[in-house]
């Protein structure tokens, strides 16, 4: 019985993504029809089937991360004779072989007599078998099927395991009802994701970032009215004509000139060689919510640009993350990065270091709200935000911290204090 | 900051008007200037089954990498018009030097298709005879073989096998390139050498639009074939989706050439409707509505709908889809098959005469191997 291992498709991969099976066990198969979608590190790849006959086992769960030469998938042929070989034939994934002092790997031994006999049960152990169906309806509530046992003596999981398992779950949960927390069935029992592409990269950043760099995050609220206003005249001046002019822009161009003043807060901390390194040019990322997930899209030497130029490779930036087409060296170099969280309606939040930068800077919604204007000691209805900046306290103390702060808002209050930069 | 640079489609179009003898929709077209009035149905036939077979092989050795049995494999999916039409035009004794894409060139010369795959799964360096198919090795090195096309075609001209009006007798070679390797400078200094020698030499340009994820405005801003003018010989710009038209021009400027006419630069316009390789993800670079727009041109759907229209049967394409799944079938088992390579070959096949320190080496590699394999047993 054939097993397909899983190649490598892109010259030197070493793991790759299970995305979705297109068949389940017991489908029939022939030669190149699609089995599955995997995802590697450089794009989603369909496999071809090797083998004609039917899926006898589907070995490892969508979700999986799976290394070059492990087998995915049995195939029962249909025909017995003339099996084809087995395995990863060549790529530079892991050989079954140790590979020691230089010496060839014995040829022969990929042939089609190490194959499946006394392979198959060894997969059970890494991934539960059950038909996509079935796995769905486990996902759907909330069961980890490798908790599940299985009737049938191959160690296939069926629908009704599953639901045997969900009823025994429900009895034990039964008993203690009085305790709201206690098994907490209702939230267990919710849909699953499996943790992958950008979610993970954004996870293990994330996680990267808060225990590494102390955070510390400063608050201003503070009247954008004359930005608004700005805004609203470059909108129709010729020269901006092909230029999406908005806030954020404003935003991009005040950071950048308040980090003329204060470059602490693009400044690196490099743990190996014992420095802080100041860059010469401020790398712009712009937080972007992608269908992907979030992204971060760099302007490079942002602050060389005219707001013009700032504002087309803004534009251009987000939009290529829209379309999810952006590629990693776009998302690379950054030194400082901005997050409109405004655009989902919340006032500010505690934004958390991009890894490697030491600021980042948070604009909540701007809205009318009542301001009291300090000339007539009267309230007025004014364009207010809120900002809040994050920065790395082995870098920036709250001194630099919050002139920066104070700069960006001063800018975005007076835009004509620009000037003064 | 980085000057805008937008695409100037005016400065692409130039005065290089596309020649075209087969249009998408399958109707056929005359041009004057490469009459094609012998070209009757059968030998069409003949051309839609080197496509089809041609497209067969590529899409089955895409398969096999993903199968694991091949380390790599750089798509032709899109360019089998321009490999056949161009391949079918040359004479048994000239000599085509390719690239590494041109399978439906090395098809055309007669290498079984089998061989195309021991470079891809690392056992071989190339397997057939170069001077038996007169069909070189894949070059691999970006350009490179319009080096060697025009070192060989100015050794015809010193062998006097030129202009003799002799079909037998009079030769050319013809060079195979990508429109990325002509911004290289071999490509150039091919140019160069060829038009002041005015060598017999075909340069085939098949501007598949991308030089992996470069686009064609960053190689030019005129036409491909419009650069032919500079060093001074004739460039000619023709559909490369259109086996009829790619047939009929690369005919005439290998005749030109065979009569001591001196090369040509024929840009053949077509769309590589693959990856790069099988390591390239092409949804990165561009859009699915562009791969859309080309795979209307298809070079193959244009052929059946002519042949449809003139009366050829559907057995006839019942026969040619038989003989492909066949095809598959022994390219799928021959792979499998591919021996692996004897330490040895590695000394073989570059010095007709080998030094005495070579010789050495090589009876210490193999001293070795026979070790290894005595320790692995």
């Amino acid at each position: 019985m054939p097993e397909f291992a899983l190649p490598d498709v892109g010259e030197g991969l070493t793991e790759a993504e299970i995305v979705t099976w297109r068949v389940a066990e017991g489908d029939e198969v022939q030669v190149n029809d699609v089995l599955v979608d995997i995802e590697t590190a450089k794009s989603v790849v369909e496999l071809p089937s090797p083998f004609a006959g039917r899926v006898g086992a589907i070995m490892a769960a969508e979700g999986d991360t799976v290394a070059v030469g492990t087998p995915i998938l049995r195939v029962d042929p249909a025909e017995p004779e003339g099996a084809p070989t087995n395995g990863v034939l060549v790529g530079y994934g892991p050989r079954d072989e140790a590979v020691g002092g230089g010496r060839r790997r014995r040829r022969g031994a990929h042939a089609a007599s190490s194959s499946a006999t006394e392979v198959p049960a060894a997969p059970v152990s890494v991934a539960a078998l059950a038909k996509p169906p079935v796995r769905k309806f486990a996902k759907d509530h909330g069961i980890d099927l490798r908790e599940v046992t299985p009737s049938d003596p191959a160690g296939i999981i069926s629908r009704a395991d599953v639901e045997a398992h969900l009823a025994s779950r429900r009895t034990d949960a039964e008993p203690a009802p009085s305790e709201p927390v206690a098994q907490a069935p209702t939230s267990a029992a919710g849909r699953r994701v499996p943790i992958a592409g950008v979610r993970k990269r954004t996870a293990e950043a994330m996680v990267q970032s808060a225990f590494t760099a102390p955070h510390v995050t400063e608050w201003v609220t503070v009247d954008v009215s004359a930005t608004m206003h700005l805004v609203e005249r470059l909108r129709g001046d010729r020269e901006f004509s092909d230029v999406k002019v908005t806030p954020t822009l404003i935003v991009a161009k005040a950071v950048c000139l308040a980090l003329r003043r204060t470059p602490d807060l693009h400044a690196r901390w490099d743990e190996d060689a014992q420095e802080i390194v100041f860059p010469e040019h401020v790398g712009l990322g712009i937080a972007t919510a992608t269908e992907r997930g979030l992204l971060v899209p760099v302007v490079p030497d942002a602050d060389t640009m005219t707001l013009a130029e700032l504002g087309r490779a803004i534009g251009e930036l987000v939009a290529t993350g829209r379309e999810g087409t952006l590629q990693p060296a776009q998302m690379a170099g950054g030194t400082f990065t901005i997050t409109n969280v405004g655009v989902f309606g919340v006032d500010a939040g505690t934004p958390i270091l991009n890894p490697g930068q030491s600021g980042i800077l948070a604009v909540g919604a701007i809205n009318r709200r009542p301001w009291v204007d300090e000339a007539t000691d009267e309230i007025v209805p004014r364009w207010v935000t809120t900002l809040a900046c994050s920065f790395d306290h082995r870098v920036v103390d709250g001194e630099q911290g919050s002139r920066f702060l104070a700069d960006v808002a001063a800018l975005l209050s007076d835009p004509v204090r620009a000037l003064t930069f | 900051m980085t000057l805008p640079m937008t695409p100037q489609p005016g400065a692409l179009a130039g005065e290089h008007e596309l020649v075209q003898l087969l249009s998408p929709d399958g109707t056929r077209r005359h041009d004057p200037r490469f009459p094609d009035d012998d070209v009757e149905r059968e030998q069409v036939e003949g051309w839609y089954r080197d496509l089809v077979l041609t497209r067969r092989i590529d899409t089955e050795a895409f398969a096999l990498q993903r199968h694991g049995e091949l380390g790599l494999w750089p798509p032709a999916l899109g360019q089998e018009a321009a490999q056949v039409g161009s391949g079918r035009a040359l004479r048994p004794q000239d000599f085509a030097f390719p690239t590494y894409r041109d399978h439906g060139v090395a098809y055309c010369r007669g290498v079984d298709p089998t061989q195309l795959l021991g470079l891809f799964r690392g056992t071989e360096l190339g397997s057939w005879d170069p001077q038996e198919h007169r069909y070189g090795l894949p070059q691999i090195i970006i350009g490179a073989q319009t080096l060697h096309a025009t070192g060989y075609a100015m050794g015809l001209l010193l062998d006097g096998a030129v202009g003799h009006g002799d079909p037998e007798r009079d030769a050319a070679t013809i060079a195979y390139l990508g429109d990325g390797a002509t911004s290289q400078g071999d490509v150039a200094e091919s140019f160069v050498w060829a038009a002041s020698y005015q060598a017999p030499v075909v340069f085939f340009c098949q501007n598949n639009q991308y030089a992996i994820s470069v686009p064609l405005e960053r190689q030019t801003r005129v036409p491909i074939a419009q650069r032919a003018a500079g060093f001074g010989f004739e460039g000619i710009r023709v559909d490369g989706n259109d086996v009829l038209a790619c047939h009929a021009v690369t005919r005439a400027a290998l005749q030109k050439a065979r009569d001591g006419g001196g090369p040509t630069l024929i840009e053949a316009v077509t769309y590589r409707m693959g990856a790069h390789t099988t390591s390239d993800d092409p949804t990165r670079y561009r859009t699915a509505d562009e791969t859309e727009q080309w795979k209307a041109k298809d070079p193959i759907a244009r052929v059946r709908a002519y042949l449809e229209a003139e009366g050829a049967t559907p057995d006839f394409f019942a026969s040619v889809e038989a003989e492909a799944d066949q095809l598959g079938a022994r390219l799928r088992e021959a792979c499998a098959q591919l021996p692996e390579p004897d330490l040895a070959d590695l000394f073989s096949s570059v010095h007709t005469d080998l030094p005495p320190e070579l010789a050495a080496q090589r009876d210490d590699a193999v001293a070795w191997q026979a070790l290894d394999e005595r320790g692995a047993a």
